[in-house]
């Protein structure tokens, strides 16, 4: 059935919330992920991994593990040393790291060696005795520590220190003056802890080397295929034309799909060395303990403000906890991401940032679990710093936000650390937030509760994230200019395929790009088939994280539908008989102008251009690739109301409401899926996730007992609402917001935490806000 | 994530598990629901030789009041018990039980004779068997015997089940008339272990004060207890805060839980001593006493 | 060891390893493809199927020798006469699911609460999948789609239009 029934605006297919086209498979178990690909002769890859953070490797014994039946080959650094994949570059590109482990071992479960073999039982089987010989070495865990250079973790670089690199932007000679002058100031550490993407479906590879044509097909959880496909290409020396990766369905990404990890390599390796297909799938623990953290990042935010709380002047000085190897995957000028983004969504007259990166003995990461490039650590620490400067203020923090906005009218707006906001209305978000959570009759009723003892808060967070990277002359990532591509094709019947390069892993991009392309052309979206994912067919793109997919391919999609109408302009001229310039697209047709009887549809166009196409090239297709002007900057309101059991430091969290601006609205269906797991997310990071490691450098989340996802039983019933300020420079007006529920989010928490709390005096507690810290905190505050 | 090899049996009645048992020593384990078993074999941290199922064994999967107890067979799942009306009517603290452990699914496979067989320092069914005075039904080559929760429990991981022995069947006595008993657990999340779980019942005499009571605790040792001084200062007493509050400071003193990512220890007694309190409040609710003070 | 199984009503006997895991056998013995595996410490519930038609199980931390002489239900059986099961429709009408990893598991594990409790409100339908995790929709659109599905089995049956 069409979607045509029920236009909303008028609109054709925008805006809709039009099913998902994706879903037939996936209701009736069709689905087709890494793992449900089977290959003729396929073996089973399985990977050691070190007990030892910190080790030197003396020996590894393979015989043993070569002795289990149906092992076939036990792959170690040396091996990979013979073919030159001993190391690969990081995505960031300054740093290279092990495949597996050379010489040493740098964190607890790092890659030691990979086990090949005829089934899976049989490569554990032979996992458990390739038998390793360590000798520990004493680990660095803490950044702080490594700071002093005492332990050093990578001896492999030129220069021996832990210190990666220092990263600053802004001015720091004003900053430091307008902070030192500023009537009223705050200065606080918040930590935003290690936590982990931890997508349902763990990564994983088919590799299958065909020996008569040279050609490499990877199957792979791959959230960005072509820029895979090019970095294998370079460090395997296969040309380009011979590796062909394929990302079918994916299980959830979150960032945690986009870096290159040891599994991969090895299977690759193993295919090429053994002619057949090699399959490697990890497991939970694997994927929890070695693949791409996220966050760890210790800031300290300063705010200085006038005491009629105008804020004067914003620092943010950070410590970045790396883990082994510098494989945050940020683009390469940004080496902090989009941390610049601190200001927030606020007018801040003068701002300084600067950050301090350290190797630690833990896995290598910091770019995932929807991030947007360190944008939810900016966030984080701007949304805590103007609650802190509330407190101090002993003003509302509603009343704070408002009077420090970035008003309507000064967009767009260039921030003092870089970035030039697209658009928006934060006043009128914020208010419409507080509007429809009632919050003066919520104050009130805090303050008879308060009256009572109970402790009951609300939390407020007005964030402001950037996203949609990027413009060609800031963004690449190991190079590659971070524009992104369609391509549209029309058949003789009408219908259609689309091919983007993006890579959906739940977001809904085969209904969401066929609403884009439909609008455009008029066409029915659910006879517009998508493809993403295939290197030999999709144009070449940069992938889908840090919700770039709508701000870039989302305008590639629609440039090239245009270029397909204009085309098609030109065959309705033909076929109408009438002079190009009076050939006009209105409502979803074309007209000839002045002569409302003379028209045709798309659906006619499609079939005159491969019947009668008159002058022009026959065929109905076109190809952009967009690099976008500017990065887009979608914003939102989000509102927690808690209440805190104070004999267990439980909270439970009354209500929360997420009032989003992402601009246009493709489909507004799936934004709001896209938000409520957005928050669940930002819920599980507030409460009860983190990747700790102990003073030994022992990962103590390695499963999901200890690594902890929400359940439908503690998730909240998410309320949410939107507003509506596009993106100028967007062909459509759209800005993105897959990221936004988890940058927003974790601030709404604590402050509403801190809120609750506040009566006795407690100001800050680190996430995650466990029932034992936030007790202990409040146990503390009762001794004088 | 694939366990090591093993050898595998099928008991189709008790004989046949004991003979079994009988043949292979120590290197054989019991399988019911698997659900605490199966998980440590996957990560090879349980590597038996052998696994006698004991599933086709229809006849012990049975969940029935005899006289003067409640019989739970071994084959009897958490779930079972859920959906027997006469649990939830009358063993309102096993009622409690059944709806948090583990999850909704693992209780369609797990046992709750295979949990306290099992017996981890955190498990539910433990505490509650404790609270409750149940005992166990042991059988093996020397015949039959019935033993106490409180002898059954002996360590963590460890009970007194012997090598060429198998658990049959758990007995919860029927409850007098005027008892009522709740079981309350902290968790991070559903299916995580406990921060801290207490189970109470109290029978009140005719004259309203309490005649008999049992608090016990879980995950605050090596294995689930009974706080003995708690049960003291409540029995003789008329429900009040008072005796609540005493037998909260009880069960804080004798909490002794390990820290860990759930809390620290001083946390972690803490809760003891809440869960005891709101524990004893559930139960004189169910007795009546709605506004103890 | 030769086990024999009926799954979605086929019955089927096969030679498997005594620790060959149920997801595994369905999976890769059966290549039913759908039923998923997430996780190794049976808290994620991908992997949940039902045994014989009502009882929710995960199928990752039972061995398939398990299985023998059982009917197992995975998602590839839940339609029938061609038509899709009420809850698989109602997962797509409500946008329940997003990268569909956790989809298997979660409708299984539905189908099998609605036979116990046919007309569930939201708490206890949350409480119900709360060994089932997902990652992408934060559950408020499961909930609803369980609720659909609800509704739609418990509603009377169509009267047959008069000729």
């Amino acid at each position: 059935m069409s979607t045509t029934e029920v236009p909303t605006n008028g609109r054709h297919a925008m805006g809709l919330p039009m099913k998902r086209k994706e879903d037939a498979r996936f209701i009736a178990g069709k689905g087709r992920y890494v793992d449900d690909i089977v290959l003729p002769n396929m073996l089973y890859l399985a990977i050691v991994h070190s007990p030892y953070p910190h080790a030197k490797i003396v020996k590894i014994d393979k015989t043993a593990a070569l002795a289990v039946p149906g092992v076939k080959a036990v792959i170690t650094a040396d091996d990979l040393a013979g073919v030159n994949l001993a190391w690969i570059p990081t995505f960031h590109g300054y740093d290279k790291q092990m495949v597996l482990a050379v010489g040493k071992v740098l964190y607890q479960y790092q890659e030691v060696a990979a086990v090949v073999a005829t089934s899976r039982e049989a490569a554990a089987d032979g996992v458990e005795l390739v038998d390793v010989e360590y000798e520990p070495l004493e680990p660095v865990v803490d950044p702080f520590v490594a700071k002093t250079d005492k332990t050093l973790v990578r001896e492999d670089r030129e220069n021996k220190t832990n210190h990666i690199y220092h990263w600053e932007v802004g001015k720091r000679a004003e900053t430091d003056a307008a902070l030192a002058g500023s009537e009223v100031k705050i200065k606080e550490r918040v930590y935003f802890q290690r936590c982990h993407p931890a997508p349902l479906e763990p990564c994983g590879c088919v590799a299958d080397m065909n020996p008569a044509t040279g050609t490499l097909t990877l199957y792979m959880t791959s959230q960005a295929p072509h820029a895979h496909r090019t970095v294998i290409s370079l460090v395997t020396g296969i040309p380009e034309d011979k590796i062909h990766v394929i990302s079918p369905d994916i299980g959830g990404g979150f960032g945690n799909k986009v870096p290159i990890y040891a599994g991969y390599v090895c299977s690759a390796v193993a295919s090429i060395v053994t002619g057949v297909p090699v399959k490697w799938i990890e497991t939970r623990t694997e994927n929890l303990t070695t693949t791409g953290f996220a966050r760890d990042y210790h800031m300290d935010v300063e705010i200085g403000a006038t005491k009629e709380g105008k804020v004067t002047a914003l620092k943010v000085t950070t410590v970045a906890d790396h883990g082994a190897f510098d494989a945050a995957a940020d683009p390469t000028k940004y080496p902090a991401g989009m941390f610049g983004i601190c200001t927030g969504s606020y007018d801040f007259p003068i701002a300084f940032t600067e950050l301090d990166a350290y190797f630690t003995n833990k896995a290598p990461g910091g770019v995932a679990y929807r991030c947007s490039f360190r944008v939810t650590e900016a966030s984080y620490a701007i949304e805590r710093g103007m609650d802190f400067l509330a407190l101090k203020l002993g003003q509302d923090p509603a009343e704070v936000r408002l009077r420090n906005f970035v008003r309507k009218d000064q967009f767009p707006y260039a921030t003092p650390l870089g970035f030039v906001y697209d658009s928006g209305d934060y006043h009128t978000t914020l208010n419409k937030a507080l509007d429809i959570i009632g919050y003066k009759e919520l104050r009130k009723e805090q303050a008879e509760k308060r009256a009572r003892g109970e402790l009951m808060g609300i939390g407020i967070s007005t964030f402001t994230e950037v996203v949609g990277a990027g413009p060609s002359k800031h963004f690449d990532i190991m190079g590659i200019k971070m524009f992104d591509s369609a391509e549209i094709r029309i058949h003789p019947t009408g219908s259609g395929i689309v091919r983007a390069g993006t890579k959906s892993q739940g977001q809904g991009h085969e209904t969401t790009w066929a609403q884009i392309v439909a609008e455009e052309l008029g066409l029915d979206p659910l006879n517009l088939m998508v493809e993403e994912g295939d290197t030999d067919t999709a144009p070449y793109g940069l992938g889908t994280y840090a919700s770039r997919s709508t701000p870039v391919a989302g305008a590639a999609l629609a440039m090239a539908a245009r270029r397909v109408r204009e085309k098609a302009r030109k065959i309705a001229a033909h076929v109408l008989e009438a002079p190009e310039a009076d050939v006009e697209w209105i409502d979803y047709k074309f007209q000839v102008k002045g002569v409302p009887s003379k028209t045709i549809t798309m659906k006619e166009i499609a079939f005159a251009a491969y019947t009668n196409p008159g002058p022009n090239e026959p065929g109905l297709e076109a190809t952009y690739y967009y690099d976008p002007p500017n990065l887009t900057f979608p914003y939102g309101a989000y509102i927690a109301v808690v209440e805190i059991d104070k004999e267990t430091g439980y909270t439970h969290v009354r209500r929360f409401l997420a009032i989003d601006d992402c601009g246009t609205v493709i489909n507004p269906m799936i934004v709001e899926g896209q938000i409520h797991g957005g928050l669940t997310e930002g819920y599980a990071i507030a409460f009860m996730q983190e990747i700790a490691y102990d003073e030994n450098g022992n990962n103590l989340q390695p499963n999901f007992t200890e690594y902890l996802i929400p359940t439908s039983l503690e998730t909240p019933k998410w309320e949410t609402s939107s507003t509506c300020n596009p993106s100028p420079h967007h062909p459509i007006g759209a800005k993105g917001v897959g990221e936004s529920p988890n940058v927003g989010s974790p601030a709404a928490f604590v402050n509403a935490v801190m809120d609750a709390l506040s009566p006795l005096g407690i100001k800050h507690i680190d996430m995650p806000l466990t029932r034992d810290k936030v007790w202990r905190a409040m146990e503390a505050a009762k001794t004088p | 994530m694939f366990p090591a090899p093993f050898d595998y049996q099928r008991a189709h009645s008790i004989d046949e598990a004991l003979a079994a048992l009988a043949a292979h020593g120590d290197d054989a384990r019991i399988l019911a629901g698997g659900q605490s078993l199966i998980p440590a074999m996957r990560f090879r941290l349980a590597r038996p030789a052998v696994l006698i199922d004991i599933n086709p064994i229809a006849s012990l999967a049975y969940v029935r009041e005899n006289d003067g107890y409640l019989a739970v067979g071994a084959g009897a799942r958490d779930f079972a018990l859920e959906t027997t009306p006469v649990v939830s009517s009358r063993y309102p603290l096993l009622a409690d039980v059944c709806a948090v452990v583990a999850d909704p699914v693992v209780r369609q496979m797990g046992t709750v004779v295979g949990s306290l067989c099992h017996n981890d320092p955190a498990g539910d069914w433990p505490v509650a068997a404790l609270a409750a005075h149940a005992s166990v039904v042991i059988r093996g080559k020397g015949g039959e015997r019935v033993v106490s929760i409180d002898d059954f429990l002996v360590d963590s991981y460890t009970t007194a089940v012997g090598e060429g022995e198998m658990a049959l069947e758990v007995r919860f006595p029927t409850p007098q008339a005027r008892t009522a008993g709740a079981y309350m657990k902290i968790e991070r999340k559903v299916g995580d272990f406990a921060t801290a779980a207490a189970a109470t019942r109290v029978t009140l005499a005719a004259d309203g004060t309490i005649a008999n009571a049992s608090i016990a605790l879980g995950a605050a040792g090596p294995k689930g207890f009974r706080v003995v001084e708690a049960e003291r200062a409540l029995v003789g007493a008329k429900p009040s805060n008072a005796a609540i509050a005493a037998a909260m400071e009880a069960a804080r003193n004798a909490a002794d839980p390990i820290a860990d990512t759930r809390g620290t220890v001083i946390f972690k007694k803490q809760m003891a001593g809440v869960l005891v309190e709101r524990a004893l409040r559930k139960t004189f609710a169910r007795l009546g006493l709605e506004d103890v003070r | 060891m030769k086990i024999s199984v009926t799954v979605n009503g086929t019955a089927y006997e096969r030679e498997v390893e005594p620790r060959t895991l149920l997801a595994y056998f369905l999976r890769e013995n059966l290549g039913l493809t759908g039923t998923h595996v997430g996780c190794d410490t049976s808290s994620c519930g991908c992997c949940v199927v039902l045994m014989d038609g009502d009882r929710a199980v995960k199928s990752c931390t039972m061995f398939a020798v398990m299985a023998d002489g059982h009917e197992i239900t995975t998602i590839e059986g839940f339609k029938s006469g061609g038509k899709l099961h009420p809850m698989q429709q109602a997962f797509s009408d409500q946008h329940g699911l997003q990268c569909g990893y956790c989809t298997p598991g979660m409708m299984a594990t539905a189908i099998a609460f609605l036979k116990t409790n046919p007309n569930p409100n939201e708490a206890e339908i949350r409480d119900a999948l709360s060994g089932n995790l997902c990652r992408c929709t934060g559950y408020n659109n499961i909930v609803k789609a369980v609720l659909q599905a609800a509704a739609e089995l418990s509603a009377p049956a169509e009267p047959v239009a008069a000729s």
